[in-house]
């Protein structure tokens, strides 16, 4: 059944221009990166005679564009989570689902792993874009596979976070800017202790946990972030849209 | 025959107002029940708490043996529901849309296609299958809503308000489309229009302020709401006291003009009436049952309630 919540999901994305505008605008967002990455590794690169300054192409060219993604998801997200309930709740359609046989959490997974689906084909296209380096270069296929892991994890994190948010208010922009703000400030809250490495922010921070794994490496105890967070947030949409059905 | 919904003594506060007080009805087998009521009396909350779309403060609803709060996801797929807003996805085609609900009632995936074709057959929505739901009139988009309801031949359907905002016509043929469902189905259906209870339903159920005043079989609606009352025109009417001195008639009241209420001791017998209006030339040149509106009988039933 969360399956079908999710294809019902995936078929409402496809279905408006809104789903397509932003997989085409993202990807090319993320092609100018690979491109201007690419460009500026040998510019970098010809100007570093030492050894010890040279870094791989994957790495480089990696860096460059899994960094960015996690910005431009920042602004994509928000916009695609507000339609999944929202909108549902705004063009009153949510009764549609309530009284269909099936639980609340089912509904929430399902479009969440909608949602996490569509946005997954961008994960695999940065791989496959990055992996026709290999044509030329020798790629560490490793690197970007742990990238792409912690770039899945990071997407779910948002999703999540904007399905919360969505499912607070009937006003689709509403929750959108919310849930572009909770983001920003989610991502940014790293910074402001970023002289003392061991403050409580930069565990609760999105962005430190996504670091690491652009250095190539994944660690559980950033892997247990990522889907403590996903987890509490998914809880918390179901106990909102429970608490529906309980007060009306 | 057996009952295949049961509500027992529903209540529902919002805040410290009660929606609805202590309702108990249960619903037969086959049976077209109308849910009738002014508006906000309380007819969506119900409604709302049959389908699990709203949890009850107290009482509980059993859909064919299945307790809604404990057993939802049974209770519910026994249920085809049309929420007064109707839930569609405009983005989607007629096709898509009803692939969708077929698939969230667990019908069979080779089923499927098969369903959705009954469905848009009896709903008369053959030819707008690649149509989006957006482009549809309104009492098209209505047709769509109770295919969605019907699509897995639940054993009761629940519309609310169906025929709210249609013309004339489409009512006609929503109308129809829900007798016809009934055939099959169980059906509750609610309204705040008396002649559509008296066309469509069996059986009828008065809400007013959250509480059932009246339920009973739509003939004893009927009797209710004609009774034993002649409405009578007479151009050239004798003194009031004349008209009561008859022997078969109770009482009369003037309304206004050359028209007179009869109010008959045992049943209406116009014949007798007429005849002797024309035997005496009282001019007659109206005869008419005299229908009471069903603000009186609103008024009627909820002064009954206050008594008792």
């Amino acid at each position: 059944m969360i399956i079908n919540i999710a294809r019902k999901e995936l078929k409402s994305l496809f279905a408006s221009p809104m789903g397509w505008i932003i997989l085409a605008l993202l990807m090319f967002g993320f092609g100018t990166f690979y491109l201007s990455g690419m460009d500026s590794y040998f510019q970098v690169m010809s100007g570093s005679i030492r050894p010890a300054e040279r870094i791989g192409v994957t790495m480089f060219v990696g860096q460059n564009i899994y960094g960015s993604a996690a910005y431009l998801m920042s602004f994509a997200i928000p916009i695609l989570t507000m339609k999944l309930i929202s909108e549902e709740r705004k063009s009153m359609t949510l009764p549609f689902l309530m009284s269909a046989p099936i639980s609340i959490s089912e509904i929430i997974v399902g479009k969440f792993l909608g949602l996490l689906i569509f946005l997954s084909s961008l994960v695999l296209y940065i791989f496959l874009m990055l992996s026709t380096m290999n044509i030329w270069a020798d790629i560490d296929f490793g690197y970007l596979i742990a990238n792409s892991f912690g770039l899945i994890l990071l997407i779910s994190a948002f999703v999540a976070l904007g399905t919360f948010f969505s499912s607070l208010t009937s006003q689709p922009i509403i929750s959108a800017v919310l849930s572009f703000i909770a983001l920003f400030a989610m991502m940014m809250a790293g910074r402001y202790f970023a002289s003392d490495p061991e403050h409580w922010f930069n565990y609760v921070s999105l962005l430190p946990h996504y670091q690491s794994f652009s250095k190539g490496i994944i660690d559980s105890a950033d892997v247990a972030y990522f889907v403590l967070f996903t987890a509490t947030f998914i809880v918390l949409t179901i106990r909102r849209l429970d608490s529906d059905r309980l007060r009306g | 025959m057996a009952s295949t919904l049961e509500a027992k003594n529903l209540s529902r506060l919002f805040g410290a107002n009660y929606a609805v007080k202590d309702v108990s009805f249960n619903l037969e087998r086959g049976e077209v029940l109308g849910f009738l009521g002014p508006n906000g009396a309380g007819k969506s909350t119900t409604m709302r708490m049959l389908t699990g779309n709203l949890a009850p403060t107290e009482g509980a609803v059993d859909i064919c043996g299945f307790d809604m709060l404990a057993d939802p996801k049974k209770a519910k797929s026994m249920i085809g529901y049309l929420p007064e807003m109707r839930p569609l996805y405009k983005e989607l085609t007629v096709d898509e849309y009803l692939t969708i609900a077929a698939r969230f009632h667990n019908v069979p995936a080779k089923k499927i296609n098969h369903s959705v074709d009954i469905a848009k057959d009896r709903c008369g929505l053959m030819h707008m299958s690649k149509r989006l739901i957006e482009n549809l009139s309104n009492g098209y988009q209505q047709r769509v809503g109770i295919a969605q309801a019907i699509i897995h031949e639940p054993e009761i359907v629940i519309l609310d308000e169906p025929t709210v905002g249609l013309d004339p016509i489409q009512i006609r043929e929503i109308r129809k489309l829900i007798k016809e469902i009934g055939k099959n189905h169980s059906v509750i259906l609610s309204t705040h229009i008396l002649p559509e209870v008296e066309m469509v339903c069996d059986r009828v159920q008065i809400i007013n302020q959250g509480s059932l005043v009246f339920h009973g079989s739509i003939n004893e609606l009927k009797q209710q709401r004609i009774g034993n009352k002649l409405q009578v025109g007479l151009k050239k009417a004798p003194a009031l006291k004349d008209l009561k001195s008859i022997n078969f008639i109770s009482d009369v009241e003037k309304i206004e003009g050359d028209f007179f209420r009869f109010h008959f001791k045992t049943n209406v017998d116009s014949e007798k009436l007429a005849s002797l209006c024309v035997e005496k030339k009282w001019g007659l040149y109206h005869i008419a049952p005299d229908v009471t509106s069903l603000e009186d009988i609103f008024a009627q039933l909820t002064m009954l309630g206050d008594k008792s």
